[in-house]
């Protein structure tokens, strides 16, 4: 049976790590609704992107010579795949269930004879991607947004991948995000980014009296101009929606992790006291027989 | 200060990947259009344009003029409705043109270093925009 010291020791460490995961989770708390607000805040211009991207699409025909973000190369037989994970830990299953997806979809693609190149964004995801498919990761980002989020930097990743496309390393493109669903509920989620997935025409859209544009200097150029504008901002929405979620991991992570802290302490202080009481007893039993021999 | 050419006004909005920048009722907007730089004032016809990297006038129901530098993007005007997409918006009078020059003189000796040609085009376009944003001053 550990001394009294000794439980008092416990005590005082698990008191101390407490404070550390309330402060943590108090922090990724307010990062998280910045996190929110910022992604909110860039929801118009996706919106609008998306809005003229489908009205462009509808007006030409994709044949061999579209460009290589709306048509691909024709192919299918290199993949590359962008995994979106966080730079830090402590955040729950945060990183496990995106690379979990992650593993499960190189796999599969692997057993189908395709070729996979895999580009990382954040340490955790290397880390782990790294033991199995080492030889796939062709470059990581490290760092983005660490202050805070900027077209910036979803553009250096665009401009790599579209590098790549330019040398025509690979055919199709996927991002693999954890998609903010909301605070307790990230999904881990599967885009394709190149070829430019085109919305299905419902009929609702179809009936709907359209008006006549006009285009400067027609589709096919202002479709070029705005494909790359579109990849980026896609990885723009795929990071933003990751760092929100690693927030809100992170933030149900240390609320449970301080919630634990204080069962632990309350267990821990209960021992404590019947340590305390026996030694007492003990004590006392030990005056009283003493008193009687006298 | 000019006075309006219509009092008519619609909605200008410029969104930028991060925000809207503004979002507000006007007389007249110009653009610079990939093939030139055209007005629009309300009732213009449908028209999806490219931009060049310039300078977009604004003009508010008072005759107030704004001028904003976009680094490029494009237009989306309805008759009702005039909206720039543009990575890169600032108001002219904010351009720090010692700034500017600096980084052009940058770009232009990392251009004159760049071998592969993506890197070429991509210093291009960048020198481009920070030559359009100098000449806006």
């Amino acid at each position: 049976m550990p001394s009294l010291k000794e439980y008092r020791n416990r005590i005082a460490s698990v008191k101390s790590t407490r404070k550390i995961t309330s402060a943590m989770k108090m922090v990724a708390a307010s990062k998280l609704r910045r996190a929110q607000i910022q992604a909110e805040a860039s929801q118009p211009y996706a919106t609008k992107m998306f809005d003229m991207l489908s009205r462009l699409v509808a007006k030409i025909n994709i044949d061999d010579s579209s460009p290589f973000l709306l048509a691909g190369t024709g192919n299918q037989d290199t993949h590359l795949v962008l995994v979106i994970t966080s730079d830090r830990g402590l955040c729950g299953g945060f990183n496990g269930s995106i690379v979990r997806k992650a593993r499960a979809q190189i796999r599969e693609l692997l057993d189908e004879n395709k070729d996979v190149k895999i580009i990382c964004v954040g340490r955790k995801g290397r880390d782990v991607l790294k033991r199995e498919f080492a030889s796939k990761i062709i470059h990581t980002f490290e760092g983005l947004g660490k202050k805070r989020l900027t077209f910036a930097d979803a553009m250096e990743v665009s401009r790599f991948i579209m590098d790549m496309g330019a040398r025509r390393e690979f055919d199709v493109c996927h991002v693999l995000f954890n998609r903010f669903k909301s605070v307790i509920a990230q999904v881990p989620t599967s885009t394709q980014l190149i070829p430019f997935f085109v919305p299905e025409k419902d009929e609702e859209v179809a009936a709907e009296p359209e008006a006549v544009y006009e285009f400067e200097p027609d589709a096919e150029e202002i479709l070029k101009d705005l494909l790359p504008r579109n990849l980026s901002v896609q990885i723009f929405r795929a990071l933003l929606d990751s760092a929100a979620g690693e927030q809100a991991a992170r933030m149900t992570a240390m609320d449970n992790a301080t919630r634990n802290a204080g069962d632990m302490i309350n267990k821990l202080t209960l021992r404590y006291n019947r340590a305390r009481q026996a030694y007492i007893t003990k004590e006392l039993i030990e005056i009283i027989s003493g008193a009687e021999a006298v | 200060m000019t006075a309006p050419l219509s009092s008519k006004t619609f909605r200008f909005e410029l969104v930028a990947p991060e925000r809207i920048l503004a979002s507000e009722d006007v007389t007249m907007v110009v653009v610079p259009g990939g093939e030139g730089e055209f007005g629009v004032l309300a009732d213009h016809a449908p028209v999806v344009s490219s931009l060049r990297p310039g300078v977009i006038a604004v003009q508010h129901p008072s005759g107030e003029m704004k001028h904003i530098f976009v680094s490029g993007g494009v237009a989306d005007v309805t008759g009702a409705l005039c909206t720039v997409l543009a990575e890169e918006a600032v108001n002219v009078n904010d351009i720090d043109s010692v700034a500017v020059e600096q980084k052009l003189e940058e770009l232009r000796s990392a251009a004159s270093d760049a071998v592969d040609d993506v890197a070429k085009a991509d210093l291009a376009r960048d020198i481009a925009i920070a030559e359009a944003k100098l000449a806006a001053v």
